[in-house]
């Protein structure tokens, strides 16, 4: 288990090799540069600035002057938020990406499984018409279209819950922006759970389980469920992407200070390091979540064990 | 590795067999007959045409199908038919409602541009986009699955695990910067997303593969000295093709909302050029004046998904050989 | 008859399919006194399932009953669900056809049948741990005190089965039902289990009601049998008189699909038209970028040679090799060793060297569902082999030898344009056999041909093989682990196992003088030496 952890780790480095090289490459190779900005600053002032971020060397040295500080854990200064380290950006943003995207998880999952689960046992029914109507819908109508109609409603209309803003993690700030991203997840893991649902029930050994006299709840619950999850689980490690990646737009639309904004807006303004610096920390949080999920998943059944 | 089993697997036994938990499943008490009763030669049901007729049956998958038509239609003739331009100026209407009185059936934009029109227009591309990145990723998808696959071995070993790579990569940022970076060109976004998608199509064509090469139909042709390349355009691809059709049906509303992500983020296609993506994200701005300019975009967005959801599930039932 | 323990009365069961309502089993009517045993026989489809799956009340939703099953006077289909839980498991076990698939393959074993004690027996702890011991110790698992703690996947078919068998007599039920328990097996396993479940049997005085397809295992095993077509009983009665003086046609044709006769011998000068030199095939188990890579060898190096008009049959159980042999001496997979046909080595021709060869070497499969491309019809995938190696044809010179060869294996002409999917297990056989023979082989490989089918249909695929062979003078490479089809059609027969040959000779010696005991033990599992030929 922990050789297979190590050995998984070491195949993620040449994963973010790829990532670190082809963004930093795309980056530079863009038109325009950070200090391109409203007003025209003078050349001299420009090329001081150039040289301060080492920005006049040729492309290769920057490239591993990069490399060489990110080594040492430094994702360097962030060129529009002058007075922050990129790292200082990261770690201000990651804790509320991560509380409002670990929550929707949570709540996909919460509400997801057990309407998957009502579903595959009442096939055919009202029960499963309606759910999987609504997952469909909520397939059908993305987050970035939920969300705002979200603050419109709850937000300005109902005045219920806050329409936006951070306020440091209160619960009703909290609300909108994590119901919007989970709505999508909860139909995709509802759906999935229904399918391997119905197929785990109409499987042998439930029938051996229901020969030996048990009831439907110690069938379900003793036998169907765990190797129903098994499929659910592997789709653990998209949703995750998922999240995050929704998780851009909805904290653009709610006014969260995570570091999705700080992608978008970094990109658009150039400033390489910022960028970069949340790809990497991206692709580092992929790579873990999928160890974590593949481990999870071993965890749930016996047959595969990472001897070696 | 335990990959080539992973994603999907639930999603596809979405039209479970009939009678499950039975036992031996309920066989109509045909006699097995063994020798053919004689007759005039008729022309047998192709699997093709069968699964068409199980698909006719299925009421919600033919509403969505005709209604996806009826959409794809409206979106390509429509515009002819409306007295607007794409960027015509109502110099009368600027943010008026849906009205029939001046000719703006869904209302007008806060620059007094027909909202109708700008919809269709937008549909226009948000479907091209759907339809040639989904292409794309088809192409890529089934070349590389299906060489991997048929080759096999240490080659497939390979193959996969570059796969694998590619998986664990922060995709959506990558596209994101490269939209960035390239500037909105619609070639790119077809491109771009069709390079994104076509991983979980090229695993599904690789399993296929692997498994249509242990058939015994398949050996059988080598048995006769088919030519590999028969074997392929004859017996791999015709079999691999339910699946790819199913996954192509899951593509494409994957596709539409990866676009209109990129759009909603002001990274998709540029003016004068609108999509729906652009419409919802121009309509968010505009949300509490003038809510219409939000709902009318995020409606047939919504619709367009909801229909490519049921025609696929309608497919995958009909396809499967489960349900059989 | 003493006081009957189950009693099936007028039991009809219909299921609801979307496309109309199907009556797998009508008016079905019998009934097992205590400590007896009945054999519940009929082909695929017949309903023998079905019905022993209503006595559980195990049936999908959709199907409706009828009639009345009733248990020591209870009638089943009457009472409350709750009720019947009680019954299931504690008073009627069951163990099913599929041991590979019957055991949930998240649990410990121990657990799975330790759930029964505390269903029923109220046994927990120690005490439950303790009997699941001594559970597994009665049917035959080696060292329960570590078996007790496997997961399914670590244990094999048999002792899969084993484990259900313990499941089910956990509760110490009156009645054991067994849906085809060893079908799935290979044959010296599928003695061994039967074995077992007799000892069982007398040990715990139940009855057993035994649904089987396999007339010698009724013979043998059951003191009543009941008969099942199309989901109604024909006939029934005790063992022996049915089997003596079968009153049904349906009974005494199944009775007499048994492969019977001998081959007659090729003439004794006739050339040898295959050979086989210490053949070897090796899998790639593990490949490794660095250092060995790991191997699993099928077949050992074997010795053969078929002369022109003989038939050798290949017999194993699963896993032996036997198959493997026969695709590498096809060539459709790499071998080591030489391998001739009509003296030239072809050992070392590659594909297209071996193409003009393959219209003489054809090979007919053992999956009728498998071996036919869904999506051609059926006079496309004959005539496929005639575009390879005739493609002088015109499409109508195609069309006719495809209606000559369709006419060959007793198929209507008429049925080319249709799909495989339209046509009967024994039917797609004939289709695979036509689509040999339109190239005029000389060496038919036939692996398992008839395994897939049911007895009746079997032997009518047998007789025409037999015909096909004497009209065309056919060779055939016949492999099979049913001995008494390998008897009835080969003129050699070659034992193998893990690879190797185990013992070799003609029919009559292996058969009446078998010298290895692994021989001996799978003559006697297939219970042929009662049989009268």
């Amino acid at each position: 288990m922990l050789i297979y952890t190590l050995k998984r780790l070491l195949q993620a480095i040449p994963t973010l090799l790829i990532v670190i090289t082809i963004s930093f490459f795309l980056m530079r190779v863009a038109p325009g540069g950070p200090f391109d900005g409203e007003r025209q600053l003078p050349p001299e002032i420009e090329a001081n600035l150039m040289a301060a971020y080492h920005l006049d060397e040729p492309l290769p040295m920057q490239y591993l002057r990069y490399m060489g500080n990110l080594l040492q854990g430094d994702f360097g200064p962030s060129f529009k938020y002058k007075d922050f380290s990129v790292t200082e950006l990261i770690m201000q943003g990651f804790p509320v990406s991560l509380e409002i995207g670990g929550l929707a998880i949570l709540l996909a999952l919460i509400v997801g499984l057990p309407l998957g689960i009502a579903a595959a046992i009442k096939r055919n029914s009202t029960v499963d018409y309606v759910v999987m109507g609504t997952a469909l819908t909520g397939i059908a109508v993305p987050n970035f279209v939920l969300a705002p109609i979200f603050a419109l409603v709850f937000g300005v209309l109902l005045g219920w819950l806050p329409a936006g803003g951070w306020n440091g993690g209160a619960l009703p700030n909290l609300v909108l922006p994590v119901v919007a991203l989970s709505i999508q997840q909860i139909a995709y893991i509802a759906r999935m759970m229904r399918a391997s649902m119905i197929e785990v029930l109409g499987s042998h050994f439930i029938r051996t389980a229901r020969a030996k006299g048990l009831n439907e709840g110690e069938v379900l619950w003793r036998h169907a469920i765990r190797p129903a999850l098994l499929p659910v689980m592997s789709y653990l490690g998209p949703a995750i992407a998922g999240i995050i990646t929704g998780s851009v737009v909805i904290e653009q639309i709610f006014g969260i200070p995570g570091i999705g904004r700080y992608f978008v807006q970094g990109a658009l303004n150039r400033d390489y390091t910022l960028v970069m610096g949340t790809v990497v920390f991206y692709g580092v949080l992929i790579v873990l979540m999928n160890l974590i999920v593949d481990l999870l998943y071993s965890a749930l059944d016996p047959q595969i064990r990472y001897d070696d | 590795m335990t990959s080539d089993t992973k994603p999907y697997s639930g999603e596809q036994a979405q039209g479970a067999p009939l009678p499950a938990g039975g036992p031996n499943p309920p066989r109509s008490p045909e006699p097995e007959a063994d020798v053919a009763p004689v007759g005039a030669a008729p022309i047998g049901e192709s699997l093709a045409k069968d699964a068409w007729r199980r698909l006719s049956q299925n009421r919600a998958a033919m509403l969505s199908l005709g209604l996806l038509i009826a959409i794809i239609v409206v979106c390509i003739v429509g515009p002819w038919l409306l007295p607007w331009g794409l960027a015509e100026v109502d110099w009368n209407a600027f943010g008026t409602g849906p009205t029939l009185e001046n000719a703006h059936y869904l209302g007008t934009d806060a620059n007094g541009r027909d909202l109708l029109t700008r919809v269709l227009y937008g549909g226009r591309v948000s479907l091209s986009v759907a339809l040639v990145a989904s292409f794309v990723s088809l192409v890529i998808g089934v070349l590389y699955g299906a060489i991997s696959g048929y080759l096999g071995g240490r080659v497939d070993n390979y193959m996969m695990r570059f796969v694998d790579i590619m998986y664990s990569l922060p995709f959506m940022f990558l596209v994101i910067l490269l939209m960035v970076v390239f500037g909105r060109n619609i070639f790119l976004i077809y491109a771009a997303i069709g390079a994104v998608e076509w991983l979980d199509m090229a695993r599904i064509v690789r399993g296929q593969t692997l498994a249509l090469k242990r058939r015994e139909f398949i050996e059988a042709a080598h048995a006769l000295g088919v030519r590999d390349t028969k074997i392929v355009t004859r017996h791999l691809i015709p079999n691999a093709i339910g699946p790819v059709i199913i996954y192509v049906t899951l593509t494409v509303p994957k596709v539409i909302l990866l676009e209109s992500f990129l759009s909603f983020l002001g990274l998709g296609v540029q003016e004068p050029l609108t999509s729906w993506g652009v419409l919802i994200s121009e309509g968010v701005d505009m949300m509490e004046s003038a809510p219409w300019m939000l709902l009318v975009p995020s409606i047939f967005l919504a619709l367009t998904l909801f229909c490519l959801n049921f025609l696929g599930d309608g497919l995958r039932d009909a396809l499967d050989p489960r349900t059989r | 008859m003493t006081q009957s323990l189950l009693e099936i009365d007028k039991l009809s069961v219909t299921f609801q399919l979307p496309n109309g309502p199907v009556t797998a089993v009508k008016d079905v009517s019998f009934s097992i006194a205590e400590g007896e045993t009945l054999a519940l026989v009929g082909e695929s489809g017949s309903g023998k399932s079905v019905t022993s799956t209503a006595a559980m009340r195990l049936l999908p939703e959709l199907a409706e009953t009828s009639g009345a099953i009733r248990f020591n006077g209870e009638n089943l289909l009457e009472v409350t669900p709750k009720r019947m839980r009680r019954v299931r498991g504690n008073d009627i076990s069951m163990i099913f056809q599929e041991p590979m698939t019957s055991l949930n393959p998240l649990h410990r074993i121990g657990r799975q049948i330790g759930e029964v004690l505390i269903r029923h027996k109220q046994l927990k702890g120690k005490a439950n741990r303790q009997r699941v011991l001594e559970l597994l110790n009665q049917v035959g698992i080696p060292e329960p005190e570590r078996r007790i703690d496997s997961y399914p996947y670590e244990l094999s078919g048999g002792q899969r089965q084993r484990v259900m068998i313990a499941m089910a007599l956990a509760g110490e039920p009156k009645l054991l039902i067994a849906d085809e328990p060893t079908t799935a097996l290979d044959v010296t396993v599928q003695a061994q289990i039967l074995e077992l479940l007799k000892s069982l049997q007398a040990k715990y005085g139940m009855a057993i009601l035994f649904i089987t397809h396999d007339l010698s295992i009724v013979r043998h095993f059951a003191d009543h049998v009941a008969v099942m077509r199309y989901g109604e009983v024909v006939e029934s009665g005790r063992t022996l008189d049915v089997f003596d003086n079968p009153q049904h046609e349906y009974t005494r044709m199944l009775l007499d699909a048994i492969p019977r006769g001998r081959k007659e011998p090729a003439p004794a000068d006739s050339p040898v038209l295959l050979s086989g030199q210490d053949v070897k095939v090796r899998f790639a188990l593990k490949k490794r970028l660095f250092g060995k890579n790991e191997y699993f060898e099928a077949v050992r190096g074997i010795d053969l040679s078929i002369r022109r008009g003989q038939t050798l049959g290949i017999v194993g159980e699963s896993g032996s090799g036997k198959s493997t042999l026969g695709r590498a001496l096809l060539r459709l997979l790499k071998s080591e060793g030489e391998i001739r046909f009509e003296e030239a080595d072809i050992s070392g021709l590659d594909k297209s060297g071996m193409r003009p060869l393959r219209s003489r070497l054809q090979v007919v499969f053992q999956d009728p569902f498998g071996s036919l491309s869904p999506r051609m019809t059926v006079g496309d995938i004959i005539s496929e082999g005639l575009k390879v190696h005739h493609p002088e044809l015109n499409r109508r010179q195609r069309e006719a030898e495809v209606i000559a060869a369709l006419e060959e294996v007793a198929l209507d002409p008429s049925m080319r344009n249709r799909y495989p999917h339209e046509f009967s297990g024994g039917q797609r056989q004939r289709i695979a056999i036509a689509r040999a023979l339109i190239l005029k082989p000389e060496l038919l490989l036939l692996d398992e041909p008839t395994s897939a089918l049911d007895r009746s249909v079997q032997v009518r695929v047998i007789d025409l093989l037999r015909d096909l062979q004497k009209k065309h003078g056919l060779t055939y490479l016949f492999i099979s682990h049913d001995l008494s089809v390998v008897r009835a059609l080969s003129d050699d027969v070659l034992v193998m196992k893990e690879g190797r040959v185990i013992e070799q000779g003609s029919t009559e010696m292996i058969f009446s003088q078998p010298k290895e005991a692994y021989t001996q033990a799978l003559l006697k599992a297939a219970f042929l030496e009662s049989e009268a030929a």
